[in-house]
């Protein structure tokens, strides 16, 4: 994206004005606060930044990407997803009940959630409805879902999803590799193909892709039903790494899934979103945890760093677009 | 549009709102066989009391136009009552005191919600939703072990009744009135709808869009705050939780209420009846007898039933 910007501004090319352009300090950001955080880290205690040190760190990173890039999806078509949070615990209950012990009644009942998670978004488009009040709604069902199937902490994953996450890689953390496949997969399937890039166009001019034919319908749904099987994946990894679950296992992940989209550079409207940038705002949310041990503050304000980080990175941002707006 | 049709368009949309209500309310009272029927409106009016609170101020952020929320309600109501209970200290004398503590960290909130609105040039949604991850954080530091009752006198004020209806309610039909006149009448007021109507238009018409903007996120800020210190005192002591279920319902409330989520044009009274026809809904579940999971399941399909059906109104563009 960077090119196709310096060649709109052709009396600026040299590299040094492309490595200060505004897409490319933005593009940037979010990698730089991950790296600021990592070396915050390192400093505060350099044995922490070795494979057991990282996979220890980054244990449950792996459903707070897959949690993230599902929200994202949902704000591609400018929407947001309330309910995530309450949706990843209820899959992990089915998935520690019905998929332990009915594999065929479980997976039914993860492809019906992904159904409705696609129903969701024609009743949003079609009633023209927000989907911050549905979403809401909808935290209450899975909620009193989760909480009706397991109402006391318990059940099991199934052993190959066990095993599935917690599978040992030689020299890279397991998470990290995920982190990356899920980050370049999304990044392949959203950024660089052509429904992907006619999606993004739905969020960012939607009258002119319904004037091109394209329906906006199929676009809202697509991106809910994709929102709902990463729901679903997040919600399983959670279950295969914690070994059981409980009705409120997922609490945080709505705030938090929608942080590490912002974080990731991705804005609330216009379908400008990166999935790559995504994946990077989730695993520097998860580090920033692990910051705070080491620097022996209280667990209590962890969700004020995370919060601090995001108003952190949204100042940096403001500032990089008013030096632009200052130069043009 | 005449005053006439406008009055015919806008009534029904209230009128919703109280009929659901009265609906929930026959269901329960033909379950328990007509006992405890005013026992229940008495019981909802004392807990509809919060969700207006928080309603109004929600209402007024709404208004202002597409992207304006507050999402940072919750924590704001529980930093406020860990503020009340501690500067209150359990003693009467020092209720005014604690009140004023409350409301002077609602309206900080406010304050801080708009500066980054500003500041940041983000939509309020994050904005909102990431003051809201400081304001927890300093609620739990701040509330850690904090086990203090409220005031005798206060407590007793929050559950105190007037011919069976309790005081808080009255008071709030006082507040909601003067809501609406500040709504329909005064000059602030109706730059919040022109906004949510225009924000261009009315900026070229000369109204201080930011200078209302600031105001209204202020206001919402410090009912978030009063409603804390309420909630604190009827449920005799704070928690950091208590105010989680208040941003399902101080946007439910709204959007219910007949209030378009567009903005611009905004319905008071329907919030009065969004928040009784919500208790009820409890009421009901609760004498039918049903599970938590149950009724949570059924609060959620039912707001949403109630949203699909009411349907959205096009972006006013």
């Amino acid at each position: 994206m960077s090119s196709t910007f310096a060649a709109a501004a052709p009396a600026r090319p040299s590299l040094r004005a492309r490595l200060t352009s505004r897409p490319f300090l933005r593009a940037a950001l979010p990698a730089l606060s991950l790296a600021l955080i990592i070396a915050w880290i390192a400093y505060l205690n350099p044995r922490a930044i070795s494979y057991f040190g990282l996979s220890l760190m980054l244990n449950l990173a792996i459903p707070v990407v897959l949690a993230t890039i599902a929200q994202m999806f949902v704000i591609t078509v400018n929407d947001l997803d309330l309910s995530i949070g309450t949706f990843v615990s209820f899959v992990g209950c089915v998935t520690a009940t019905w998929l332990h012990d009915a594999p065929a009644l479980g997976l039914v009942a993860l492809l019906g959630c992904i159904l409705v998670y696609g129903l969701l978004g024609a009743i949003i488009h079609l009633r023209n409805i927000p989907s911050i009040v549905v979403t809401l709604g909808m935290s209450f069902v899975w909620q009193g879902l989760s909480i009706l199937l397991l109402p006391k902490p318990g059940g099991k994953p199934p052993p190959w999803l066990f095993d599935l996450m917690h599978v040992k890689i030689p020299f890279v953390p397991m998470p990290i590799v995920a982190a990356i496949l899920i980050g370049l997969g999304v990044h392949f399937a959203l950024m660089r193909s052509s429904y992907g890039a006619l999606i993004r166009g739905a969020g960012g001019n939607p009258q002119a892709i319904a004037r091109a034919g394209w329906s906006l319908l199929r676009a809202k749904v697509a991106m809910f039903a994709l929102a709902g099987l990463f729901g679903v994946f997040a919600g399983m990894a959670l279950i295969g790494l914690t070994t059981s679950a409980d009705a409120n296992i997922g609490k945080g992940y709505a705030l938090l899934s929608i942080a590490g989209v912002i974080l990731g550079g991705g804005e609330f409207v216009g379908g400008r979103v990166s999935p790559i940038g995504a994946v990077i705002g989730a695993l520097t949310l998860t580090l920033a945890g692990s910051l705070l041990t080491f620097m022996r503050i209280s667990p209590d304000w962890q969700v004020a760093a995370q919060g601090g980080i995001l108003i952190a990175v949204l100042a940096a941002r403001a500032l990089i677009g008013r030096r632009e707006q200052a130069m043009t | 549009m005449s005053f006439g049709t406008r009055f015919a368009l806008a009534a029904p949309v209230w009128i919703w709102s109280f009929l659901g209500a009265l609906l929930v309310w026959l269901a329960a009272i033909i379950f328990t066989g007509g006992l405890g029927a005013f026992a229940m409106i008495s019981g909802a009016l004392g807990l509809a009391v919060f969700s207006v609170i928080v309603g109004l101020a929600q209402m007024f952020v709404i208004t202002l136009g597409p992207g304006n929320v507050d999402l940072s309600l919750p924590a704001n109501i529980g930093l406020a009552s860990a503020v009340a209970m501690k500067v209150m200290d359990g003693s009467d004398a020092r209720v005014g005191l604690g009140l004023v503590a409350a409301l002077a960290s609602g309206t900080l909130i406010g304050a801080g919600n708009y500066l980054l609105i500003r500041l940041l040039r983000i939509p309020p949604i994050i904005a909102t939703l990431s003051l809201s991850f400081v304001i927890q954080s300093a609620g739990i530091s701040y509330g850690r072990g904090l086990q203090i009752k409220p005031p005798p006198g206060f407590a007793e004020f929050t559950s105190a009744h007037i011919a069976g209806i309790p005081v808080l309610a009255i008071g709030t039909i006082l507040f909601t009135l003067l809501a609406a006149v500040l709504l329909h009448k005064t000059i602030y007021g109706r730059s919040v709808l022109a906004i949510g109507q225009n924000r261009r238009a009315a900026f070229l018409a000369g109204i201080p869009v930011e200078r209302v903007r600031f105001a209204t996120y202020v206001m919402s800020g410090t009912l978030g705050g009063l409603c804390g210190a309420l909630l604190a005192g009827y449920f005799r002591g704070s928690s950091l939780e208590i105010g989680d279920e208040y941003l399902l319902a101080s946007i439910a409330v709204v959007v219910i209420g007949g209030t378009s989520v567009a903005g611009g044009r905004s319905n008071v009274t329907g919030i009065w009846g969004a928040a009784l026809f919500l208790v009820l809904l409890l009421t009901m579940l609760n004498t039918f007898g049903v599970s938590a999971g149950l009724r949570q399941l059924v609060t959620g399909l039912v707001i949403i039933g109630v949203i699909i059906a009411a349907g959205g109104q096009k972006p006013a563009r």
